[in-house]
């Protein structure tokens, strides 16, 4: 079988109602049924989720590797952006 | 006397859904073992997952039925013991699941023709008067719509792709149609289950089958029902075609050279 026709999807599985959809890998597949099925078959076949979504790879902009610097670097010494200084009151059990 | 009949009467029944139980059973195994084959050699990785899945899901439902099988027959056989020490003739599956796989669309081709019906079977089933097969029936529902969900989308995807793909499914469909008219034509055991409300009448479920495929086959790029003269017909009485024994051959063989092994 010829796959040139084929193309690349990204796979996102939500795991549980009230989460969120999280990027478990991508497969190979002719359309989006196609892909939804192949999901399914490969990345729940433990009962790992309750909703996939198929996104085509082609779909995506990504972020480039070599901005990295001067996209994530200002944000590191930037230590008082984190709730790390609050006192949590005593009897508050999850935060 | 009264007594005398009654127990004839029952020991009838119970004969009959043994072999019953058997026809189901073998129609899930033999398919099950047909899909299995794929596994290694599937058009593509994310194929080989959704064949060996679909496998998976025969093998055990062709569990269930033979377990039940071997209880009501009462002499301490069970599933693997009915699977692995039966030789072709006993064996009473319908034709239609035990033919090769061919290439890919014939595959998809017979595994949605015959799973059309097997859905609507357990869909009545799980209403069968029988408690002991509707609780099977209900387990193995979802899994069935599933199978006729994927198949159906192989039919669109090959009927209504390219040139090739659409002959070669024509010509899977070709072959495969006469094997069809066995999925609704009950034998004397099925007829007599489906008085006693245990089994469906199979007569009643082919228009909605037929109107469903002739639906998707239109929507396939115009895919045609071929006009088939005589249907093929003898599963259920053991009649088979070479391939079954064949195929008994390779899923037996580990248990008839080492009997009773385990692992």
């Amino acid at each position: 079988m010829s796959n040139e026709n084929w193309q690349l999807y990204e796979i996102f599985i939500r795991s549980a109602k009230g989460l969120s959809h999280r990027h478990v890998g991508s497969v190979h597949a002719a359309d989006p049924e196609m892909a939804i099925e192949a999901a399914r078959d490969i990345y729940t076949r433990r009962n790992e989720g309750v909703s996939i979504w198929a996104v085509p790879s082609s779909a995506i902009t990504a972020s480039d590797p070599d901005a990295a610097e001067e996209l994530f670097e200002p944000a590191k010494s930037k230590i008082y952006r984190h709730p790390t200084f609050y006192e949590i009151p005593e009897g508050v059990e999850n935060m | 006397m009264g007594a005398l009949a009654t127990n004839t009467v029952e020991r009838t029944l119970d004969q009959d859904r043994f072999d019953y139980l058997l026809h189901l059973g073998d129609n899930a195994l033999v398919l099950g073992q047909r899909m299995s084959e794929w596994v290694g050699h599937a058009p593509a990785l994310e194929l080989e997952m959704a064949v060996s899945n679909l496998a998976l899901d025969l093998i055990g439902e062709a569990q269930l039925w033979l377990d039940l099988a071997g209880r009501i027959e009462g002499e301490g056989r069970d599933a693997d013991r009915l699977a692995n020490f039966r030789d072709a003739l006993d064996f009473r599956n319908l034709l239609i699941v035990e033919q090769p796989n061919g290439d890919w669309a014939f595959t998809v081709a017979r595994h949605y023709l015959f799973s059309l019906q097997h859905l609507a079977v357990v869909e009545r089933l799980s209403e069968s008067r029988d408690e002991e097969i509707a609780d099977i029936a209900r387990k193995v529902r979802p899994e069935i719509a599933y199978h006729v969900k994927f198949a159906r989308s192989w039919i669109e995807r090959l009927g209504d792709g390219t040139e090739e793909s659409h002959a070669r499914l024509q010509r899977a469909i070709d072959r495969l149609w006469r094997f069809t008219g066995e999925m609704f034509a009950p034998d004397a055991i099925e007829e007599r289950l489906a008085d006693e409300g245990i089994a469906p009448d199979l007569r009643t479920l082919e228009a909605d089958w037929r109107a469903e495929v002739e639906q998707v086959f239109e929507a396939s790029g115009g895919l045609d029902i071929p006009e088939v003269k005589r249907m093929t017909l003898g599963g259920r009485e053991g009649h088979h075609s070479e391939h079954l024994g064949h195929l008994l051959c390779e899923l037996q063989f580990l248990q008839r050279a080492y009997p009773g092994l385990e692992w």
